[in-house]
């Protein structure tokens, strides 16, 4: 396939016209309080933070700094309503649960246009993926209520206490939903820190427990930084510690609750693989390979990041990638026809560009489609590096971006070798038309969650979670309830 | 509202309410009986409450043809899908509530607290059903250990179209806690109310056909309990029979009936079942078909 | 893995022996690289929820009424209403002269010389008369028959020959008959150009419609077209997205370029630029004109015409402001 031939998809003829979702849907306020045993209340020490739009730096509101006096205080509110809620009837629990996930239905227009402010994601994953996912998750774990003695746990098990919850940036309230909705369904109550940098949604989630009718205490949502985590899962009146971000702040989790009796699970990293046999449905391998490192701009944890493509057809692969690279639509977030968004923080910008230098520097070949970028705001070109080798960083190294590090086997044994040759272990991809080599990958992969002739699929009644240093604990169905119960 | 009261004549002065037709629910559609039968549905008091249309063989056998037809679409959809639909029932019923705990009043002869008490345990009811349907598989399926290189893995399948006589005693708890486990898990139905209180088992169509329910999914039908219960036991397009409506007697004659094409039969509890307790998995099990897939592995 | 090395690698040379017999051609069809249903629906799905607005819209509108072969092809038809449909082909909107005309009037062949004469009258000799053949819509018929039919249409004045394949023979994996079908129809067409109906309903498969597409390509087909309109299931979003991976997959391994001609079941403009979208990323440019895509459509005119006004006025049309034909 000549270049000229597959550069034709970049149309000049067909432009699509701006396709703006309206801003009205959603009223953001100028500032927010903390979310504590039901009342929205100023940070003890009176200190505030600012929230700003990733893709313009617009800044969309002002938070409270939660700290160690705050955290105790939801820990308290917790903890003080853990008694009645865990004591409810579990049909009663599952009617409260049910009517957050319908009223998450009701708002999730208003949601995605939040979502999408607050994080630099675009309309299409946050109406598409991210909210359907939310609602789904509370409609699943809502079921589950009142039927906890089938869940595996032995015939009568117990919640757990005080939940404390810290979540991060990449799917602000699909996480929270992923960690509130199971931890409510089992009779725990949950302190919940979001992101620093995308604590929106979680302050209007706040607002769905109040018009849900959800007894006070609950669910208390403690805005802040990383000391606002640390001192939450360091309180001692906690019994389950839930964390979803970075590997290297796993571990200092892991130590941190080491020697008490608190629950740990831990979502972390990931540097999943995508691997592509000569046999593959090419197209859908394309799409497969673009959905895996572009979707949320490749700030995932699940990211298929490398691609490992059979030398037989590497030239073929990687011409139809880049022809399918030259149609994403990179840009304003908010534009319906937006595939690839805004980077979520400046920081994390620059780590991604750190780790493409390290990539140019270590000589892999490195190409971008053409496209603009927009000059304010946070943004990285897809990127692709070909030519790497499994000792360059970026093949080694999560980068949380949207850049692509393709690497090349030849045999199914080589395969696999590379793939689990990480210290990460959350996800990978197969895509092959024979089912039984499927099988038997699936079988050797080291990793929590794989895709065949698919990839980046969620789903409530499917558990996800990781292996080695991508953490421990499975979230999502019935094995997502284990970590918020007891065996009796 | 067809409660007694609203039956009456009205002093004078006073308006006259409008009475309700009720009428069978197939297919989607609210027909009244082919054969143009009704009979007189009582109160406990044996206050005339309604003429119920009594339903004749052909009204069953147009059901059955109404739910097989709805079986591929309904047993297709996702389970969310199905989960989603049964819980906006439970919506629609708990807006209705006041008009169900007036007619389960009637129905059964019980005060207004404890009818109000009964139609708050079948909304529960439903919606503890509504749960299941993605979840049924999770606890009744799984993957096998086969000893050799085989992915091995067994779902459950509804049966197909299943037949339910409605208990007797029971008018809509009763009702719904056999319905709900036969369609939460992809089964279409052919419902026979219970033959003296009938009425909330048609309102429960009303219901259920303003739900997103899709037509044919559940049909209702109101008459004699045996002269229903003959064609459908003996029916070769129905797949299984819940006999919780049925006497012991011709319980026994029905499932004979039903083993001429082999329909999975769900006997009536000998002695009588407590429609208020947790019922347990049985109910949506027994019409339920496990399906193992064997696949090969090897790279 | 030999299978898919043929189609990708191989140039016009190679690609010319693969049709020397039934087995080299079987092998050839079946090495094509597979299909994945879900992953096929989902990509397009996901090109289904483009937003097309304002300028993007006008565009796409006028873009899809030049496309359209405005069609008839009933038992009832007559001069009468093919001379009507002719008027309506050449002027859309009476109200709105700036309306494009369509690009071609697809009739059965006995009205291909009506049709012909009516555009002339008109002065629209730039419309194409597209006419149906081979014993459309079945193909059940004699190959005698078939190319009598075919050369009956040119001499009447078809411009474009649709041509349905014998789906027995393809099912039954006789493709090389099917393949000799379309390289005689093809050469009765003489200067007339080629579109040859799979029926993907009945294909069924996915995989057999990307094999079906590489045939009537290798074959000399100038256009692939889904369906006859005349069965359950005919053009829907991912058989048409398979075909123009298909002709695109063709261009880019033998240099020569194929239209595409999705048909029956597009309605409304929605769905029409849901085609568009599709043409737009996966071809681009070098097919966004009447030469390469074509609808084939009846209805689908009139809601086109409606958006128009729409655009043009504020306000929504209704039916009572376009023409019936």
């Amino acid at each position: 396939m000549n270049d000229q031939q597959s550069g034709s998809t970049t149309s000049t003829l067909f432009g699509y016209a701006p396709a703006p979702e309206s801003r009205s849907v959603v009223d953001i306020a100028p500032s927010y309080g903390l979310f504590i045993d039901g009342e929205f209340r100023e940070a003890a020490g009176g200190k505030v933070f600012t929230t700003r739009s990733p893709a313009d730096e617009e800044v969309l509101s002002e938070v409270a700094y939660g700290q160690a006096d705050d955290v105790d205080a939801a820990v308290r509110a917790a903890r003080a309503a853990f008694e009645t809620w865990s004591a409810l009837p579990g049909t009663e629990r599952a009617k409260y649960l049910f009517r957050i996930a319908r009223i998450v239905q009701e708002r999730s227009r208003e949601l995605a246009v939040l979502e999408t402010l607050d994080n630099g994601k675009p309309i299409r994953e946050t109406r598409d993926a991210d909210l359907p996912l939310v609602a789904a998750h509370f409609f699943y774990y809502a079921g589950w209520a009142d039927k906890l003695s089938y869940a595996g746990c032995g015939p009568d098990p117990r919640p757990l206490g005080v939940a404390a919850q810290v979540v991060p940036w990449n799917f602000p309230l699909l996480m929270l939903a992923w960690k509130i909705a199971p931890a409510l369904a089992a009779g725990n109550t949950v302190v919940l820190k979001p992101a620093e940098t995308t604590p929106l949604s979680a302050l209007f989630f706040a607002d769905i427990c109040r018009q849900a009718g959800l007894p006070k205490g609950v669910v208390n949502i403690v805005t802040g930084d990383g000391a606002t985590g640390a001192a939450l899962v360091g309180h001692p009146d906690v019994h389950k510690v839930a964390f979803t971000g970075s590997t290297a702040v796993g571990k200092e989790i892991a130590r941190t609750v080491a020697g008490t009796d608190k629950r740990l699970t831990l979502e972390l990293g990931g540097k999943g693989a995508n691997i592509v046999f000569e046999d593959a449905p090419l197209d859908q391998a394309v799409e497969g390979i673009v959905g895996g490192i572009f979707f949320n701009q490749g700030q995932v944890c699940c990211a298929g990041s490398r691609l490992l493509v059979q030398e037989s057809v590497h030239d073929e692969v990687l011409d139809a990638l880049k022809r399918r690279l030259r149609t994403l639509r990179v840009g304003d977030p908010l534009d319906k026809n937006t595939d690839v968004g805004a980077i979520n923080s400046a920081e994390q910008l620059a780590r991604i560009t750190e780790l493409a230098e390290a990539g140019e520097a270590e000589g892999a070949e490195r190409w971008s489609p053409p496209c603009e970028l927009p000059e304010r705001g946070h943004w990285f070109a897809p990127t692709v590096f070909t030519g790497v080798g499994q000792a360059h960083r970026i093949a080694q190294e999560e980068i949380f971006g949207p850049v692509l590090s393709v690497l090349t086997f030849r045999t199914p044994e080589e395969a696999v070798a590379k793939a689990n040759n990480t210290p990460y272990g959350l996800s990978a991809g197969i895509w092959t038309e024979k089912g039984s080599r499927i099988l038997k990958l699936a079988n050797q992969l080291r990793a929590g969650v794989v895709w065949a002739n698919t990839f980046n699929k969620f789903d409530p009644t499917s558990p996800f979670g990781g292996y080695k240093e991508s953490g421990y604990g499975r979230e999502g169905g019935r094995h997502g309830l284990e970590a918020y119960l007891e065996h009796a | 509202m067809s409660t007694p009261e609203a039956r009456t004549s009205p002093a004078r002065g006073a308006r006259l309410s409008v009475l309700k037709t009720y009428k069978l629910y197939v297919g989607g559609t609210f027909p009244r009986s082919e054969s143009g039968r009704v009979y007189e549905v009582t109160d406990a008091k044996g206050q005339w409450l309604a003429n119920a249309p009594r339903a004749s063989r052909k009204d069953a056998r147009d059901a059955v043809v109404a739910a097989r037809k709805a079986f591929g679409g309904w047993s297709g959809a996702t389970a969310y899908n199905r989960g989603q639909i049964l819980y906006r029932v439970a919506e629609m019923l708990e807006g209705r509530r006041e008009q169900f705990a007036a007619e389960v009043a009637a129905a059964e002869g019980l005060s207004k607290a404890k009818a109000q008490a009964r139609t708050d345990a079948a909304i529960d009811r439903w919606v503890w059903y509504a749960g299941w349907s993605d979840k049924v598989a999770q606890v009744v399926g799984g993957g096998n250990p086969v000893a050799g290189p085989f992915f091995n893995l067994s779902t459950p399948e509804p049966t197909g179209v299943v037949a339910v006589l409605a208990p007797q005693n029971a008018s809509l708890l009763g009702l719904v806690s056999v319905l709900a486990p036969v369609i939460v898990t992809g089964n279409t139905a052919v419902v026979v109310a219970a033959q003296d209180a009938p009425l909330p088992a048609l309102s429960l169509a009303e219901v259920l056909a303003t739900s997103d329910l899709p037509g044919g999914v559940v049909n209702v039908l109101s008459g004699g309990t045996a002269e229903l219960a003959r064609p459908l036991a003996a029916h070769q397009d129905v797949n299984a029979i819940d006999l919780a409506g049925a006497d012991p007697e011709p319980a026994t004659e029905l499932e004979r009936a039903a083993a001429d094409n082999l329909k999975r039969v769900l006997r009536p509890a000998p002695e009588g079942v407590d429609w208020a307790a947790e019922p347990g998995l049985e109910r949506m099990t027994a019409f339920l078909e496990t399906k193992t897939v064997w696949h090969p592995i090897g790279a | 893995m030999p299978t898919d090395a043929a189609p990708r690698d191989a140039g016009r040379g190679s690609l010319s022996d693969v049709a020397t017999s039934d087995a080299a051609l079987r092998r050839f069809l079946q090495g094509l690289p597979g299909v994945d249903a879900v992953g096929l629906e989902a990509r397009a799905a996901a090109l289904g929820t483009r937003s097309i607005k304002t300028t993007a819209k006008a565009y796409a509108l006028d873009l899809a009424i030049s496309m359209i072969d405005l069609t008839t092809l009933e038992g009832a038809d007559t001069p009468g209403k093919v001379r009507s449909l002719c008027t309506k082909g050449a002027h859309p909107d009476p109200g709105d002269r700036s309306a494009p005309r369509v690009a071609a009037i697809c009739v059965y062949p006995d009205m291909a010389a009506t049709a012909r004469q009516a555009l002339t009258e008109l002065g629209a000799d730039g419309i194409n008369v597209a006419s149906v053949a081979t014993a459309f819509p079945s193909g059940r018929a004699s190959m005698a028959v078939k190319l009598a039919d075919t050369r009956e249409a040119v001499a009447a004045g078809a411009d474009e020959i649709d041509m349905v394949i014998d789906r027995g023979a393809f099912l039954a994996g006789r493709y090389l008959q099917v393949f000799e079908e379309i390289r005689e129809v093809k050469a009765a067409c003489g200067a007339a150009h080629l579109k040859v109906i799979f029926e993907n309903g009945e294909l069924a498969t996915y995989d057999n419609i990307r094999r079906a597409s590489w045939l009537a390509m290798l074959a000399g087909a100038d256009f692939i077209k889904t369906s006859t309109g005349k069965v359950a299931v005919n053009a829907t979003p991912p058989n048409t997205l398979l075909m123009l991976e298909a002709v695109r997959d063709f261009r880019a391994a033998t240099g020569q370029q194929v239209g595409v001609k999705p048909a029956g079941g597009i309605r409304t403009a929605k769905d029409a630029f849901k085609y568009l979208v599709m043409v737009n990323e996966t071809l681009g440019d070098d097919w966004l004109s009447p030469h390469w895509f074509r609808f084939g459509a009846s209805s689908l005119l009139n809601d086109l015409l409606m958006q128009r006004q729409k655009l043009a006025t504020g306000r929504y049309s209704g039916p009572d402001y376009v023409t019936v034909d």
